[in-house]
């Protein structure tokens, strides 16, 4: 690794100075504010907040709607990610088998990773609509067959399908620079050994992806915990009756709606951990994995 | 059983034909090795045989049977690819078992089988282990006994050995061998190493940019050349040539600087005035005296072989060589006399490049 040297120190601090300041005014200076929010609670009629230790923790985790959001979030992120990599494989797998000029399609499959939430959201919603849009249809042809406005399954499916399409091209791309870097030696090998081409992708691509798969699983998980906000804001609002009430949502929902500042600094500490330690596994055990050479 | 014929074959990546109307006959348990410079088309043409490369053109039969939309596991060949192409994620023993239980092989039969071709190329201690722990050789093995276990009708290497180092490359190039000799099955080895090829060959095929420029014995391939490529490229030092013109009433070869070498008068009369280029070998000729032999170089530098010396000289511009016992030095500049025996002497068109025939040259050697 190449390293610069500066003579004077104050240059590099002249140089590294906005970027601290940015990271200090978005990331250090909230996550400390939500930290002293946790363990304080404010007055009801002013006069400062009182250290109250881990009231707001105990409270949330004897508080029945915050498991059932718990609950939700987590069925979202394993469906999510399930479907998002599923179709991220597929996709990947066809493009591999060298359709010509993949490298465009390839930039097309990015751009949905590139649109802001809430703007799938709102595409999302005309499609699901049940009077108005694509499904409309649905429902015209068959009575009552979609209806995310008062079902919450529904609802919950739709936000799952809009997450899931926002996610596939990451891991498409992933999961396509890992098809490619396995030598075409490697299943050419394998057709003069006598396997088809289904049993070259059991046998021998899909192996080889272990670690790249590891790697996504856990990139996933913590996108759908983190980035499902605008898609859950534009589509249901956390409804119907908080079927899709996902954690992230809860807590700006606590916060601003509530007004409860605690409560909320207190759900988005345990959201951090929980994704900190999805991280830390991330380094710790998936990176480490063996790969091989 | 197993033989396989090549028909004008061709092959192009969109519109560059890489492979221009190929012909071989290969016979079924012969040992053929396709020599050629890197980029030449070798690998194309192993591959299209294999069935891992589209045929463009032509015909490819094994064993009578057109194989030209046939896939790679319908052929009967196996393949032992440069880098080796083993499985990473698999043990040396699921790496060498893997046809069999594609075909369905019961498990106790397979692993007995394994074992069984592990222990003859001494593979047994490595068979847990994963190929990424292995050295060079052992992975070479690996590849071998992955190519022997399904016995095929057929074995294609390609550069098989190129990736290890000299010392192994000799040992690995003499199993092969052996192991031609035990099973006996049609072998077409790719290669770009004229040793490798000289040293393994029942018959060699040297190719020249898509084209092939002869097919024949090593001997034939050394002692005839059929084109100035396949002299040039075949022997070590290589050959020298020397531009010159056939003169009818000299009964010889004038060459430019004016020296005359003699060839017989009859075919100095059949081809009067024609352009040729003169092949003579590095170690067909030898030193003597300036004045004294055929004709006279300036010396230029020597080096040490060991057993022998080699002088390299210089003619009008054109570089020469000379390989004998002579080991004499000289300083650089000296004039110095070569003798160029005339059975040592190889006749190519100027234009064409194609071996020109003067006589026969077991003939020749006889009557010298
Ligand atoms: N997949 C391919 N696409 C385009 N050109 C190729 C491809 N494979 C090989 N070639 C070209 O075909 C020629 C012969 O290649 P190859 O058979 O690999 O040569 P060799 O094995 O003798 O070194 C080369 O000029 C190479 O650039
Ligand atoms: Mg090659």
């Amino acid at each position: 690794m190449r390293r610069a040297y500066f003579k004077n120190n104050w240059i590099a601090a002249l140089v590294v100075a906005p970027q601290l300041l940015i990271i200090f005014v978005f990331f250090y200076w909230p996550s400390s504010q939500a930290l002293y929010w946790a363990f304080t609670l404010e007055q009801p009629w002013g006069g400062g907040n009182e250290w109250v230790w881990f009231e707001n923790f105990a409270y949330l985790l004897s508080d029945d709607r915050y498991w059932q959001s718990v609950r939700v979030s987590t069925v979202y992120a394993l469906a999510t990610t399930a479907l998002a990599m599923g179709m991220a494989l597929i996709l990947a797998l066809f493009a591999d088998r060298q359709l010509r000029g993949y490298k465009s399609f390839r930039i097309g499959l990015i751009w949905p990773y590139a649109v802001a939430a809430p703007a799938i959201g709102l595409a999302f919603r005309f499609i699901f609509n049940p009077s108005a849009g694509v499904a409309s249809y649905l429902n015209y042809a068959f009575p009552d067959f979609w209806d995310p406005i008062m079902n919450g399954s529904h609802a919950m499916t739709m936000v799952i399908i809009a997450g899931a399409w926002k996610q596939v091209s990451y891991s498409f791309i992933f999961f396509l620079a890992g098809l490619q870097s396995i030598p075409r030696s490697l299943t050419e090998a394998a057709a003069m050994d006598g396997a088809r081409p289904m049993r070259r992708m059991m046998d021998i691509q899909l192996p080889l992806l272990t670690p790249t798969f590891f790697f996504l699983l856990v990139i996933n998980i913590t996108d759908s915990f983190t980035d499902s906000f605008g898609i859950v804001d534009t589509m249901t609002s956390g409804g119907p009756a908080r079927a899709t009430n996902l954690m992230v949502y809860k807590i700006y929902e606590d916060g601003f709606r509530g007004l409860d500042y605690s409560g909320a600094a207190a759900q988005s500490i345990i959201l951090m951990i929980l994704v900190i330690s999805l991280t830390f596994i991330q380094f710790r055990y998936v990176e480490r994995r063996v790969h091989y050479t | 059983m197993a033989d396989i014929s090549i028909r004008d074959v061709r092959k192009s990546y969109g519109k560059d034909e890489v492979i221009h109307g190929v012909n071989l006959d290969i016979q079924t348990g012969e040992f053929v090795v396709i020599l050629g410079p890197s980029g030449c088309g070798k690998s194309t043409l192993l591959r299209m045989i294999a069935g891992l490369e589209d045929i463009t053109s032509g015909e490819i039969t094994i064993a009578e049977k057109v194989v030209n939309h046939l896939e790679p596991r319908e052929r009967g060949c196996a393949m032992v690819f440069q880098n080796y192409a083993l499985y990473p994620h698999m043990t040396v023993a699921d790496n060498i078992g893997y046809a069999l239980k594609v075909a369905g092989m019961p498990t106790a039969e397979r692993i007995e089988k394994v074992k069984q071709v592990a222990s003859s190329v001494g593979l047994t201690e490595f068979l847990d282990r994963r190929p990424g722990v292995l050295s060079g050789g052992q992975r070479q093995r690996v590849a071998m006994a992955r190519a022997i276990i399904r016995e095929p009708e057929v074995f294609l290497f390609d550069e098989p050995l190129s990736n290890l180092d000299a010392k192994l490359r000799v040992q690995m190039r003499h199993e092969i061998r052996r192991i031609h000799n035990r099973v006996k099955a049609t072998s077409v080895f790719v290669t770009h190493d004229q040793h490798e090829g000289m040293t393994l060959a029942d018959r060699m095929v040297i190719m020249n940019k898509g084209t092939i420029d002869q097919v024949g014995t090593p001997e034939e391939v050394y002692n005839a050349p059929a084109t100035t490529y396949v002299a040039g490229f075949i022997g070590s030092p290589a050959m020298n040539f020397l531009p010159g013109r056939v003169l009818a009433s000299h009964a010889a070869v004038v060459l430019e600087e004016g020296s005359s070498l003699p060839i017989p008068s009859q075919a100095a009369q059949t081809m009067d005035g024609k352009l040729v280029q003169i092949g003579a070998r590095p170690e067909a000729l030898s030193l003597c005296r300036p004045g004294s032999g055929t004709l006279t170089a300036t010396f230029e530098f020597y080096e040490e072989l060991g057993s022998e010396g080699l002088h390299h000289l210089k003619i009008e511009d054109v570089q020469f060589s000379v390989l004998s016992e002579n080991k004499m030095r000289l300083d650089e500049g000296t004039q110095i006399g070569v003798t160029i025996p005339q059975e040592a002497l190889h006749i190519f068109d100027a234009d064409t490049g194609r071996r020109i025939e003067i006589s026969d040259p077991i003939h020749a050697i006889e009557t010298a």
